[in-house]
């Protein structure tokens, strides 16, 4: 059963449990909606965005464990990053989790965490959910985002 | 089984028919495949399988057209096939059984053919709180084109139709009432030929999405009274891409043609083409004559063990895996209507459906995780998703375990 360890490593299933910044920040000027009909996964990323850098970031919404604490780890890592460096760290993150590369896994820190979703292809829309939502407040797309 | 053991003359020899599905001996992620997902497909044992093989090695030509020998051979197979169709449903007569590719095509058929002919702005279609997509976006489809008006029967904290409330709904607006039999995501069996006397009280037309039912009961389409009944052969053991509308001869009879095409016409000039006669006259194009020779042998498979004993077993098996999941800690079974078929529907408190469902396959249990296709049954229950296990005549009670161990083996990694 190593395999599932390697998806719900203990940080992903804490983060699942007490999701970071789950709020929506007073300052808010970015929002955007990421829903997954089939599986129900539901989203809001909420951007305070001073000038190309991310101020304040935070989620709402319910997901599986692995989409929720995406979305949380998420907005640790981006958090007073430029739009593009978050752009850059989700690139990396995307190529981990697909299994494309894991060269950045140093660099992505404790993102690294979710390298074990590339062995389950059918969960790298839940990986991948809040930070394609992210993009879309990051470049202020106003159509609801999915990854499925 | 051991010579020892005594089985009962009415149950089913589950080993036997094990040994039937090639499928079921697969393994996956290194344990025996345990396939609880019958709702959405069954598994298809080796006579049906064997049936396609055998048509295209020795039967296979196109039909209604040839004089050649292939070709009458096709034929007949092909309107045997109708006529076992019938002869399980019990329709009065063969030409009542339209081919098509699965209960949702069926369903799109009438409401594009009887619908559009018979329904008008202001009338009104009537469905259920419990339906699947197939049994509600249709009827939309047919309400945004005529301006009819879309009305949902509600159901109760169990799953099952407010009869009352349904009763309300009905006016001689009313012209269609569109049910499914057995519901995919709750399991609840609805009490369709009452039903379908309360809606013909009022001059409605009663539609049946028997997908889910046909595998597990015994129909009869005459007791029911039901006017027309569409479903799949593949969840009833049968291939992928066929199925099979039941219409009253009088109604198919006055209906316009779904398709134009070949081989639902009697003449063609450019000025005029004259329609076939029922059943072909819906059946516009080369249909799926393999198909048809596995929906046959799914059929014959099943009335060789009966379908009673099918739905006694599996009936043990709901009852055994209801009463085992709802012992675990944190479970909400979602569907506890008194007359069920085959679904048990659940959540687990704090886990996703997703998360259960993939801790789930690693120990080789398939089950069913999301909204199953019944968005509307999802809200009313105020959850995303559930996870459903469904069951079927090869199913056993060490399966059952099997997916209590999982369970058990997914508060593990959540604790």
């Amino acid at each position: 059963m190593a395999e599932l360890r390697d998806l719900y490593q203990e940080v992903i299933l804490e983060h699942s449990k007490a999701p970071r910044n789950y709020k929506e920040p007073a300052h808010t000027n970015h929002k955007a909606e990421g829903y997954n009909p089939l599986c129900g996964d539901r989203f809001t990323i909420y951007l305070e965005m001073d000038g190309d850098t991310v101020r304040d970031i935070g989620f709402q919404g319910a997901g599986c464990a692995i989409s929720k604490a995406s979305a949380s780890m998420m907005t640790q890592s981006v958090k007073g990053k430029t739009k593009a460096e978050a752009h850059r760290i989700f690139a990396q993150f995307h190529e981990l989790v697909t299994g494309h590369s894991h060269d950045h896994e140093a660099e992505l820190g404790k993102l690294a965490v979710f390298s074990g979703v590339s062995e389950f292809p059918v969960r790298v829309k839940c990986a991948t959910l809040a930070w394609h939502t992210l993009e879309a407040a990051l470049e202020g797309k106003q159509e609801k985002v999915s990854t499925e | 089984m051991s010579a020892s053991v005594a089985v009962p003359e009415t149950a089913v020899d589950v080993e036997k028919i094990r040994a039937d599905f090639p499928i079921l001996h697969t393994q996956a992620h290194g344990h025996n495949l345990v396939y609880l997902d019958n709702a959405a497909t069954s598994q298809k044992p080796r006579v049906v399988i064997d049936a396609i093989v055998r048509y295209y090695e020795s039967a296979n030509a196109n039909i209604h057209r040839g004089v050649h020998y292939l070709s009458q051979l096709a034929t007949e197979e092909f309107e045997a096939g109708r006529a076992t169709v019938a002869r399980f449903v019990n329709a009065a007569k063969a030409s009542e059984i339209v081919f098509t590719r699965g209960t949702t095509e069926g369903i799109n058929l009438v409401a594009q053919t009887w619908g559009r002919t018979h329904v008008r702005a202001g009338d009104e279609i009537v469905v259920t709180a419990m339906e699947h997509h197939s049994d509600i976006v249709p009827w939309q489809m047919l309400c945004g084109a005529t301006g009819a008006k879309l009305r949902v029967a509600p159901i109760n904290d169990r799953g099952e139709l407010i009869v009352e409330e349904f009763a309300k709904l009905l006016n001689p607006k009313t012209k269609i009432v569109a049910l499914a039999h057995v519901s995919n995501a709750l399991g609840t069996v609805n009490p369709v030929k009452m039903l379908a006397a309360l809606a013909h009280a009022q001059g409605a037309i009663v539609v049946v999405d028997g997908a889910q039912a046909v595998p597990h009961i015994a129909v009869d389409v005459q007791d029911l009274d039901a006017d027309f009944y569409s479903f799949s052969a593949h969840k009833m053991y049968g291939p992928t891409g066929i199925g099979a509308l039941y219409g009253k001869a009088a109604l198919l009879e006055a209906m316009p043609p779904y398709q134009g095409g070949g081989d639902m016409i009697s003449s063609v000039t450019f000025e005029k083409t004259t329609f076939n006669k029922v059943p072909h006259k819906f059946e516009a194009g080369t249909p799926d004559m393999a198909g048809v020779a596995g929906l046959k042998a799914a059929i014959e498979y099943m009335n060789g063990i009966g379908v009673d004993k099918i739905a006694a077993h599996e009936h043990d098996l709901l009852e055994y895996a209801t009463e085992a999941v709802s012992a675990l800690p944190s479970i909400r079974i979602i569907g506890t209507a008194a007359e069920k078929a085959s679904v048990l529907s659940f959540t687990v408190d704090d886990v996703h459906p997703h998360d259960i469902g993939t801790i789930l396959d690693q120990e080789g249990i398939a089950v069913r995780t999301g909204h199953h296709c019944a968005q509307p049954v999802m809200e009313r229950y105020g959850i995303p998703a559930t996870v459903r296990a469904s069951f079927a005549v090869y199913n056993t009670r060490a399966e059952v375990d099997a997916l209590v161990r999982g369970l058990r083996r997914v508060r593990e990694v959540f604790a």
